[in-house]
This record gives structure tokens, C-alpha cells and sequence, in this order.
């Protein structure tokens, strides 16, 4: 990727290095009839004001109850939060009632959701939808509520909005119906937190350029966080600042996106940038195609490194314990039994080499 | 919207039509000579033959169902023997005691049962959620004359809380205005400021509506359960939560509206089934409707009344289902437009 470009968002990030999410220690689990499903474990993140982190894994990694963690959205039962908190401006969320939640939700924290089919309500029209968002944080009139939806369904660039509030979301496209869920999500004076859930995956390609361009402009302009979630490594390189790399409720590697996309680390990391097909740098690296194998069972599941099954380097050790941090760089660890820190390990000597091309 | 309504409306022809000749054919197919049975054991021979002449009964089938469809068409649907009056005038006499006994169940039955269903599925696996689908599955399968007796003998005869039957408290000398005596207690209570008829129209209401209204009233309830259940889990509703939208109004508003599709067929269904329920309910309470004089007009083997009441009560049921399925396009907004 563009190293002046990154240089540059890595800057606008670095002003404002203050927290405004954590989450510590958090593990969440459902109590479903075949037994506990372990689909966070012991999950360590934070977010800082203005920046985009994303969270990357293949589906059923963990990053939705992850985010639904944050604003509190896990159906429980059967979810429950097992343990750890939740930092957001000081306030541990997990301690709130569902008061004060629902207070923050769609003021401080919003959130855009991967399908924008089903996630519009069918049988009511766009522009009451997202003036009843206004109401429900301002103290305003209906008129009023709805002048504000028009003006946010042209900032997100909705073409003729004073008729596409008449509209029911089955009119709209897709790509205008994730427009019409941004917009939702930004009913707000002054949004701290967006968490887009996959917000570009049910699009085809441009739209979801166009999408993600939105989202970007709209961070800049707002200075909002973002929390993106996704599987596409490719989204990961456009858009995010930090990156964390989720397997199976565990947390494998986290670094700044430059660092991640130079040194990937985790066994893991390099299988997902391997399988993107743009990525000619580690085309000729044999041992590590295209991860073979399936996610294991969360019900099952133990102490071992869950990646285990499907690692190319995977020892005795790791059927024993999950492997510690290790620091790659100030900015990057990883948790790999096969990884050994910043001295010539065996694979930082491997991420090497393929560096050299 | 209009299109659609009129789609409707020419479909109803066949129907209708279909409803009539089913009617024609029961009855005429049904065993047994009806100038003999109307007569009794010990008619004459000659006086039977007289009155199967005077029925058209002597006539073929053919002829008869001929005979029958144009006077239907002409909505002549010939008199009563046992009162020599127009079976449609006799209708027109009951109906209104019917109507407003059917209306306060269903008001009873869907208010009390989407509330119950409400309950049970935002307060899934609780007791209330229990207790409310027991009793919704007790419910359902009560026989409603059996409901009606259990009602008359704790409420009336032990407790004294309400009236064995009727509909008016009989030393009020009233004469109907509507028929519809709730109305006119109404009308009166304005006009005289003397509440006594109202009240004693209300007071008559309370043990038949909720006796009838008792299985729609399960069966409202479970289907609002189960429908709410599914609303609940859809992404939308995930999408409101996420947006700060209060629970309360998520519930009542946003999912309610989707869940409520199932519903109205289910209610709408339920007019036809209620219908039914009124003939039994209206024999237990002595109450005067046209399930009540139906009744009495299968006992009497009236035939010509038989034959109306039953195809007023079909048509009814298929024009409740067409406003049913009306309203339900106005709900759904993908029919309307399509
Ligand atoms: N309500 C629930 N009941 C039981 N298990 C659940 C529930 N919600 C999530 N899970 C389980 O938690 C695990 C993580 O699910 P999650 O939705 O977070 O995956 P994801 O990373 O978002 O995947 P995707 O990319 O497909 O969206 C999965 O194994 C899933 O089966
Ligand atoms: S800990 Fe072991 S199994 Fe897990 S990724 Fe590292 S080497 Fe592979
Ligand atoms: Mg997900």
C-alpha cells in the first residue's frame, strides 16, 4: 500500500490519542440446548477518538457478538457476558441499566448493520424511520425531525430526498438503502462511535467503494471512531487505521494497518493475505496457500491455540496452552506459539523474506 | 390500491355463486322429506303431497335449483313456515343482536389476546409466558357451550354477579332504536340522561362476549406470541434497539406493525369460526340473535329459514374475509403497491 498515504492518516490519528473505547478482558458465551458456545474469550481492544480499527476474521470469528458486546445488543439469554468491561468515556457500559444504554445507543454509539435488505423495518417508510431516530434524542417536533432527515439523506448523498422520505425500503436499492442506514446511524448531534458491521459486504464492487468512501468522508468530517468489521482484507488496507485479526473468539494479532500488511505475523494473518487474490507478494510463499480447514467447534473448544487444526506450524505447545503476547514492534503483537518476538525468530525470518521481494 | 380492490371484488362472484349452490344442495340432498318432517307423524298423504306442491318440491332438481338461484339473485329468500314471515325480514329483525355480541368478542377476543401474546413473547419462557399459553391451550380446546354453562352457573347462579341471560333487564320498557342495544342505551343516556338501559345492555354483554370470545382469544394470543417472537429476531428490529428507539415503542410500534400480518388473517378467520360459536352462545345465554333463531329454526325444521340463515352466514363470512384481506394490504405496503 501507499506508505505516504498511511503516513498521513496515521498522523491525523495520532493527534487525538485519547481512548474512548476499551474493552478488557472480555469473554461471551451462549448457553444454547447443545451446550456453551465460547464465541468471545478474554478479548482485550480499544478504539481512539477519530480512528478506524478494524476487526478481520472469517465468519463465526466472534466479531459480531464483539461488537454487539459494546451497545449491548446480545440477546440474553442465551448470550452472556462472562466477563471483563466495557470502557466507553469513562464509564463501564456493562454496569449501566437499560436506561441509560438505550440513551447512548444511536447517540454516543451507532451502528450500520451488513444487510441492508433485511435491516430496514418493511413496513414503514425511510424518512419516518430516521426522523423517529431524531425524536427519540432530540426534543423536537415532527417537522422538524424530518427537515433534519432530508438534510442527512442529502449528506450522504441520497439523490431527491424529499421524495425518497415517502419511499418504503423495498423501493430503494441496496446501495441506497445502506446509504438511508448511515444515515440513521448519524441522526445524532455529535457521534462518538460507529460500528459498521460489514456495512459493504451484500454490495457489488463500486457501490461498495462508494460506500466505504462515505463512511471515510463522513469520519473525517463528523471526527467520529469507527469500529469496521469485516472479512475483506482489501476493505482493511482502504479504510482502517489499526487492524485486529480475530480467530475463533480469540484475538491473534493486532498492529497499526501499515505494520500488519509489511510484517504479518500470525500464521493466521498470512494465510488471509494470502488468499486475497490481488496479492502477488506471497504468491510463490508454497507452505502458506489458502488456510485449509474449518474453524473449529466454539462448543469444544479449550486452552489450546484454536487456529491449531489448520496451522502450517503448528507444535505440541499449542495443543497445550494459548500462546502469550509477543511484541513485533511498538505498534504490533501477536499471540503464536511459533512467533518469538523481535530477535530472528523463525518466523519474523519467514515474513522476511518475502519483505525482501 | 382501487385495482386491487376491484381484482377482488369480481372474484367474489364465483364465490359467492359457489356458496349458494353448496347451500341448495345440502339441504336438498340431506335425508328425509321435508313436507313430511314440517307436518309431523300423522299428515295425511294428501296434505303432504299439497305442501311438497306448494315447496316446488314435486318439481326435478334442476328446476328447483333454477327456481332457487333467481330468487336468491333477486335476494328473495322466501318465508319462514313456522311464522309465514320473510326469512330475510326475520334476518334483518335478529341481526343486530348478533352483530353486537360478535363485535364485543372479537373487541374482547383480539385486545386481550394480542395483549396476552405481547406479554408471553417479551416475557418468553417467564410464568406469565407459561401461564398465559396454558391457558391459551385450555382455552382452545373448550367446547364454548360447555364455557357458557361453567360462566352461567359460577357468575350467575352462584356468585349473582350477572344475568342467567337475555339482553335487557325486562322491566325496562324500551323500544329499540338501532337494535344494537349498547347504541341505544347510549342514545338514551344522551338524550334523557337516565344511564339504566346502557348499563343493563353492558351488564347482559359481559358473560356471553367473554364465552365467545374465549378460543378466538386463545387463538389470538398464540398467534401474536409466536408471530412477535419471530418480528423480534429480525434485523430491523436489531437496527431500532441499535438506534436508541425506546423498548417500549420497538415493541408496540416497530415490531407490532410486522407481527400484526398473521394476525388479521388469523382474527379474520377467527368472524367466520365466531359465527358459528354465536349459534351455541346465543341458545346457552337466551339471547336473541340470529344464531338463537337459527337454532330454532333447524329444531322446527324450517326449512326455507335454514336455507336463508345458513346463506347469510356464508356470504357474511366471505365478505368479512374480502375486507380482511383489504385491510390487510393496507398494513402490508408491498401488496398495495404491487
Ligand atoms: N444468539 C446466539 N445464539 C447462539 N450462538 C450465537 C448467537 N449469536 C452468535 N452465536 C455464535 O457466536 C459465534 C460468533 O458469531 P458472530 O456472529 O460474532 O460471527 P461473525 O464473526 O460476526 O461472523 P460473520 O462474518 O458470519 O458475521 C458463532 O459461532 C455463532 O454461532
Ligand atoms: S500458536 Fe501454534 S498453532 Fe497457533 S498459530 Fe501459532 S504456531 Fe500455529
Ligand atoms: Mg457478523
Amino acid at each position: 500500500m501507499d506508505k505516504d498515504a498511511y503516513t498521513s492518516r496515521k498522523l491525523a490519528s495520532d493527534q487525538d490519542k485519547d481512548i474512548l473505547l476499551s474493552m478488557e478482558d472480555v469473554s461471551v458465551s451462549f448457553y444454547t440446548h447443545r451446550g456453551i458456545v465460547k464465541a468471545v474469550r478474554n478479548l482485550n481492544l480499544k478504539i481512539n477518538k477519530g480512528e478506524t480499527l478494524a476487526l478481520v476474521g472469517e465468519s463465526g470469528c466472534g466479531k459480531s457478538v464483539t461488537a454487539h458486546t459494546i451497545n449491548q445488543l446480545i440477546p440474553m439469554p442465551p448470550g452472556k457476558i462472562e466477563n471483563g468491561k466495557v470502557v466507553f468515556e469513562g464509564r463501564d457500559l456493562l454496569k449501566l441499566d437499560e436506561k441509560e444504554i438505550a440513551s447512548l445507543r444511536g447517540d454516543r454509539i451507532s451502528m450500520i448493520f451488513q444487510e441492508p435488505m433485511t435491516s430496514l423495518n418493511p413496513v414503514f417508510k425511510i424518512g419516518d424511520q430516521i426522523a423517529d431516530v431524531f425524536l427519540a434524542h432530540h426534543n423536537i417536533k415532527k417537522e422538524e425531525a424530518m427537515e433534519k432527515t432530508i438534510n442527512l439523506l442529502k449528506l450522504v448523498k441520497i439523490p431527491a430526498p424529499e421524495r425518497r422520505i415517502k419511499d418504503y425500503p423495498h423501493q430503494l436499492s441496496g446501495g441506497m438503502r445502506q446509504r438511508a442506514m448511515i444515515a440513521m446511524a448519524l441522526a445524532s448531534p455529535e457521534p462518538g462511535l460507529l460500528i459498521a458491521d460489514e456495512p459493504t459486504t451484500a454490495l457489488d464492487v463500486t457501490i461498495q467503494a462508494q460506500i466505504l468512501r462515505l463512511i471515510y468522508d463522513l469520519k473525517q468530517d463528523i471526527k467520529m471512531s469507527v469500529l469496521l468489521i469485516t472479512h475483506d482484507m482489501g476493505v482493511v488496507a482502504e479504510t482502517a487505521d489499526r487492524v485486529i485479526v480475530m480467530y475463533a473468539g480469540r484475538k491473534m494479532e493486532e498492529a497499526d494497518v501499515y505494520s500488519l500488511f509489511e510484517k504479518p505475523s500470525h500464521p493466521y494473518t498470512q494465510g488471509l493475505l494470502n488468499s486475497l487474490p490481488s496479492n502477488k507478494k506471497y504468491e510463490d510463499a508454497a507452505r502458506l496457500e489458502a488456510i485449509k480447514g474449518t474453524i473449529p467447534d466454539l462448543l469444544t473448544i479449550g486452552s489450546e491455540c484454536p487456529f491449531e487444526n489448520r496451522c502450517p506450524h503448528a507444535m505440541p505447545v499449542c495443543r497445550e496452552s494459548f500462546p502469550d503476547e509477543t511484541k513485533i514492534d511498538d505498534d504490533h503483537s501477536v499471540w503464536c506459539h511459533y512467533v518469538e518476538g523481535e530477535d530472528a525468530s523463525p518466523s519474523s525470518q519467514l515474513v522476511g523474506d518475502q519483505g525482501e521481494k | 390500491m382501487l385495482k386491487y380492490i376491484f381484482k377482488r371484488l369480481s372474484l367474489l362472484i364465483p364465490t359467492l355463486f359457489g356458496v349458494v349452490t353448496i347451500v341448495f344442495f345440502m339441504i336438498a340432498l340431506s335425508p328425509g322429506d321435508p313436507a313430511r318432517v314440517m307436518l309431523g307423524e300423522r299428515a295425511t298423504a294428501a296434505s303432504i303431497e299439497k305442501l311438497r306442491h306448494e315447496l316446488g318440491l314435486d318439481k326435478p332438481l334442476y328446476v328447483q335449483y333454477g327456481l332457487y338461484l333467481k330468487r336468491v339473485v333477486r335476494l328473495d329468500l322466501g318465508k319462514s313456515i313456522k311464522s309465514g314471515q320473510k326469512v330475510s325480514e326475520e334476518i334483518r329483525d335478529h341481526l343486530p343482536a348478533t352483530v353486537e355480541l360478535a363485535v364485543w368478542a372479537m373487541i374482547f377476543s383480539t385486545t386481550v389476546g394480542i395483549l396476552l401474546g405481547v406479554l408471553s413473547a417479551t416475557r418468553k419462557n417467564s410464568w406469565i409466558d407459561f401461564g398465559s399459553m396454558a391457558s391459551a391451550l385450555v382455552g382452545v380446546s373448550m367446547p364454548v357451550f360447555w364455557l357458557a354453562l361453567v360462566f352461567i352457573m359460577i357468575f350467575s347462579v352462584k356468585l349473582d354477579l350477572f344475568p342467567t341471560g337475555g339482553r335487557m333487564n325486562i322491566r325496562y320498557y324500551f323500544t329499540p332504536i338501532s337494535g344494537v342495544y349498547v347504541l341505544d342505551g347510549f342514545i338514551i343516556l344522551l338524550k334523557t340522561g337516565d344511564p339504566k338501559v346502557l348499563f343493563s345492555a353492558l351488564h347482559h354483554l359481559v358473560l356471553p362476549a367473554i364465552a365467545l370470545g374465549t378460543i378466538p382469544l386463545a387463538i389470538t394470543a398464540r398467534i401474536t406470541r409466536s408471530s412477535l417472537l419471530e418480528v423480534l429476531n429480525q434485523d430491523y428490529i436489531k437496527t431500532a434497539r441499535s438506534a436508541g428507539i425506546k423498548e417500549s415503542r420497538v415493541i408496540y410500534r416497530y415490531a407490532l406493525k410486522n407481527a400484526l400480518l398473521p394476525i388479521i388473517t388469523v382474527v379474520g378467520l377467527q368472524v367466520g369460526m365466531l359465527l358459528a360459536g354465536a349459534i351455541l352462545t346465543e341458545t346457552v345465554f337466551a339471547w336473541p340473535g340470529i344464531g338463537k333463531w337459527l337454532y330454532h329454526a333447524i329444531e322446527a325444521r324450517d326449512y326455507p329459514a335454514v336455507q336463508g340463515g345458513i346463506i347469510f352466514i356464508s356470504i357474511s363470512f366471505v365478505l368479512i374475509n374480502l375486507i380482511v384481506d383489504i385491510l390487510y394490504s393496507v398494513v402490508n405496503p408491498k401488496i398495495r403497491l404491487s
